[in-house]
């Protein structure tokens, strides 16, 4: 393993050993203060500098971004044992998110938010950009498969239990990304302004105007006046492409910070390994055997423990 | 106090103005269009001998301008009736928005009904809710006549007793205790 981390990670981005702790290079020079051996030719010593090239030009950013210790960190972190291919979900959102935001840029280019222009730059769009309809389709089916694999991560996390301390705080930043990319379908389903994305936002902002007291003036907000107009288009096209996703980058790079500060949970059914120490059954068993410390025994016994928050707690 | 904190709670002060000088006018202008009325506008939708008593006849005008159709509305209008114990001389304008979600509903002549095409909201001759999902009657449209010509204005809603009230979005139930709870948006116009 160590040689693999070897052959991936750049020298200047491992980690020096501690001085004395690696066994010395061959013998050392007879005499240190002779002048450096001759160069061979020209071409020789300028194919040797552009061979350390690459490693230099990292060693020359690391010294200023000083970025190798958190980058080995996040790179080459311990994972625990059972992780599986349901722990890709969130790269799998991830990268929708990508895919979703580098072909939304590309539509922005040829779309008009403008009422009266929007469905013609969509048909523009679809039947003369040379690929126009393929990366329209991609941000259109993508929304939907970013939906759908957020929901699927959503439930990885709960049904692992990886909700629990200490990663509530990841967990409420994910329903807040789950509600955001909610938003992102919402706005963006108004924007081709063909028939079927203009009575679907009336719908939903009917619903959303149900709500009471508060209700009736997020419709308006939403609308931007009482009936659906010119602004309401700009309005969302503004959520949709400036608003939520600067929010959504902003919190994925909390969440993504969380995930690698705290590292990932074991599935359920991966049960810790008894610790090696004097077990502290035998020692209760021993002393007064009241149905408190008993308790406290069975706590001990069950608890998996997959990231030490159960044993503490016993 | 110390100099110190003093200076402290004097330079957070000023980064707060600062910072509020910037959030507010945005704020304030995103919400602004909830406390803004637009202009009242009344169309003409034909001469008065077009309408009649017994059925509607149906009429295409523009309720927001600058859309293009998109910004158009349909209404149903018929002469008031005497059978129906309403003042008489008047101009009932119903709108087809459903008071579920907002579809377009349909009136339709063989059954002197209106029917929503999506959830399956129902409504009778006048407006008021006979079947379906919808929380109360059609929504209405002021009307007027000027040189012999119908004109239609702008929307209220109404009660189950067909009592004018201020126009709510459809899905929002009105009269009663619900006049609080889904209270009158300043963007609408009073009810006549």
């Amino acid at each position: 393993m160590s040689k693999l981390r070897d052959a991936i990670i750049p020298a200047p981005l491992r980690k020096v050993a501690k001085p004395g702790t690696t066994p010395p290079k061959g013998p050392a020079p007879s005499d240190l203060k002779t002048s450096p051996p001759k160069r061979q030719g020209d071409l020789d010593a300028t194919l040797e500098k552009a061979k350390e090239a690459p490693v230099e030009t990292v060693a020359w950013l690391d010294q200023r971004l000083g970025a190798s210790g958190f980058l080995t960190g996040m790179l080459f972190r311990k994972v625990p044992k059972g992780t599986n291919w349901f722990y890709t979900l969130g790269s799998a959102t991830l990268f929708a998110f990508i895919v979703q935001a580098t072909t939304g840029v590309f539509l922005a280019m040829f779309y008009t938010p403008s009422a009266t222009q929007a469905y013609a730059s969509i048909s523009h769009i679809n039947n003369e950009v040379p690929l126009g309809q393929f990366v329209h389709g991609m941000h259109k089916w993508g929304s939907s498969v970013m939906v759908i694999l957020i929901f699927l991560h959503m439930g990885r996390t709960f049904f692992f239990g990886a909700y629990k301390y200490p990663r509530e705080l990841n967990w409420v930043i994910g329903v807040v990304l789950l509600i955001l990319t909610m938003t992102m379908a919402f706005t963006g389903y108004l924007l081709p302004f063909d028939q079927r994305s203009f009575w679907a936002s009336i719908v939903g902002i009917n619903i959303n105007g149900t709500g009471p007291i508060v209700g009736p003036y997020l419709s308006d907000f939403l609308r931007a006046g009482p009936e659906l107009g010119a602004t309401t288009l700009s309005r969302f096209y503004a959520i949709h492409m400036l608003l939520v996703p600067g929010a959504i980058i902003a919190l994925i790079g909390a969440h993504l910070y969380l995930v690698v500060k705290l590292g990932t949970t074991a599935p359920p059914w991966v049960k810790a390994e008894r610790p090696k120490i004097a077990s502290p059954v035998a020692e209760l068993e021993a002393g007064a055997g009241n149905g408190h410390v008993n308790g406290h025994v069975n706590g001990y016994e069950r608890a998996d423990g997959h990231d030490g928050t159960g044993a503490t707690s016993a | 106090m110390t100099r110190r904190r003093a200076l402290t709670i004097g330079s957070q002060a000023i980064g707060g103005l600062a910072g509020a000088a910037i959030i507010l006018p945005a704020v304030g202008f995103a919400v602004a269009p909830i406390f803004h009325r637009g202009k009242e506008r009344w169309e003409k939708v034909g001469p008065v001998g077009d309408f009649v008593e017994d059925t509607y006849r149906q009429v295409v005008f523009t309720e927001t301008e600058g859309i293009g159709d998109a910004g158009k509305q349909t209404a149903y209008i018929r002469r008031s009736s005497a059978d129906l114990e309403e003042e008489p001389g008047k101009f009932v304008a119903v709108s087809n928005r459903c008071a579920h979600l907002g579809c377009p509903v349909r009136y339709v002549e063989a059954a002197g009904n209106f029917i929503c095409p999506c959830h399956g909201g129902v409504y009778d001759f006048q407006g008021r809710r006979i079947g379906g999902p919808p929380v109360r009657p059609l929504d209405q449209f002021q009307t007027r006549v000027r040189n012999g010509q119908v004109e239609v204005g702008p929307r209220y809603s109404v009660t189950n007793q067909l009592d004018p009230v201020r126009a709510r979005d459809p899905g929002e139930f009105t009269g009663g205790i619900w006049e609080y709870l889904y209270p009158p948006r300043p963007s609408t116009f009073p009810a006549p």
